[in-house]
């Protein structure tokens, strides 16, 4: 009985430690995620400026059509996949990857009809160890990303998709909805569709440009493309900020209830232990009268 | 004497929002002054310092890959990135200076790695230069 005891002491000491680590994990992505959520605030002003102007450039020069903005026929397919560099973030790199394989192998025979460009160390393991057509990989990067840290793949993607390499450009990443919820999405970025909205907005004011509207344009919507691409990047940090909380969060829980169980059952180990000296110590005097 | 309203703003952050008086900037075709009331106007700027007037003073703002919008006597200008006198090292920026002019003299045939060196002591000169008029 006491061995077994020792047991239990050792098992409940071993949850607890990793309890604390869990709780530990907890705060520090709530903390995290604060300030990713701050971040990502901080970075729509300059979205929404610049889809406004793009918006009201586009609707000034009707008669030429950039690139970036007409679909063509789709022969090759492009994938920008942002994913977290560490795991323990409950199902956040898992579900999109999922969701990115069987898209992919919905849509497409061949793998020559698609390549990745992968964001995260977790993503990009994932589609090697699979052998996914990989063309550029970012892993390492910091809680609060800079724009310089993402724009050579952003860049990069954009440019072959300007250069024809691609017929169309997805972003796959993990969409933020609230502190426990995030969902993985898929967001056509190139051609550019959703502008159609801020159009009406922009159609009010006759700009001058310098040196021409269309040129203007040429310059703005690469860099627009950019940005979006950044935007969904705070996002999914965001996301993964949220999704580690919310899975230490309920680790942290199962490590009371466990921890809880653990000593009933060793109060009562003891119990019994206790019980069976009394009644030796009460057979050994009867048997001594 | 009328002012203006001057934003600058970053992919991570507003760097500057404030009522001036004038606002010197470089377009893509040259120099370029917005005064009060300006007509709306669109123009991608060269990688730049500029200079913005408020309260009779010139305070000079480093500008990396951006451009301007003016309308409803509103300046808004988005960059990549844009620094203040008071955020600059010049001692990094020195440094970066010659490392591009370095490079610069040594490989010449290298047409993409010509342009990004050019681009970045273009950078150094406007940051060391915004960095000396604190």
């Amino acid at each position: 009985m006491a061995e077994n005891m020792r047991d239990i002491k050792r098992r409940i000491r071993s949850v607890q430690n990793t309890k604390q680590i869990t709780k530990a994990m907890e705060m520090v992505a709530a903390a995290k995620l604060r300030r990713a959520q701050e971040q990502a605030e901080s970075a729509r002003p300059y979205a929404d400026k610049m889809k406004e102007v793009i918006a009201s450039v586009a609707a000034g020069t009707k008669g030429a059509q950039h690139p970036m903005l007409v679909s063509r026929p789709v022969q090759k397919t492009g994938y920008l996949v942002i994913t977290s560099d560490r795991g323990l973030a409950g199902g956040f790199n898992a579900n999109l990857l999922r969701n990115l394989v069987r898209d992919i192998a919905k849509r497409h025979q061949s793998r020559d009809e698609y390549a990745i460009f992968v964001v995260g160390r977790k993503g990009r393991d994932f589609l090697k160890r699979r052998g996914y057509p990989i063309i550029e990989e970012v892993t390492g990067l910091p809680d609060s990303p800079l724009y310089r840290d993402i724009q050579p793949i952003a860049r990069k993607a954009i440019g072959q998709y300007a250069e024809e390499i691609f017929d169309e450009l997805y972003l796959v990443y993990n969409e933020f909805i609230n502190p426990i919820t995030q969902r993985p999405v898929e967001k056509r970025l190139l051609p550019l569709s959703d502008l159609d909205g801020a159009e009406e907005k922009g159609l009010k004011t006759l700009y001058e440009y310098e040196p021409s509207a269309e040129e203007v344009l040429a310059d703005l919507l690469p860099r627009y493309a950019e940005t979006l691409v950044y935007s969904a990047l705070l996002e999914s940090k965001a996301s993964e900020n949220g999704a580690r909380m919310t899975a230490m969060g309920s680790a942290t829980d199962n490590a009371t209830e466990a921890i809880d169980t653990l000593t009933l059952q060793y109060n009562r180990a003891r119990q019994a232990s206790i019980t069976q000296e009394l009644s030796e110590i009460v057979g050994g005097a009867n048997a001594l009268d | 004497m009328s002012t203006m309203q001057l934003d600058i703003v970053t992919p991570e952050r507003k760097v500057y929002s404030e009522q001036v008086e004038m606002v010197v900037a470089r377009a893509l075709e040259g120099d370029i002054g917005i005064l009060p009331n300006h007509a709306p106007f669109i123009s991608p700027l060269q990688v730049t310092a500029l200079k913005v007037k408020k309260d009779g003073e010139e305070v000079f703002i480093a500008i990396n890959g951006g451009f301007m919008e003016v309308h409803d006597n509103r300046v808004t200008i988005l960059a990549e990135t844009a620094e203040l006198p008071g955020e600059i090292d010049i001692d990094r920026a020195q440094a970066a200076r010659e490392r591009a002019e370095e490079r610069l003299a040594k490989d010449k045939q290298e047409d993409i790695d010509f342009k990004r060196a050019q681009l970045s002591l273009q950078r150094a000169m406007v940051r060391i230069r915004v960095g000396q008029s604190r």
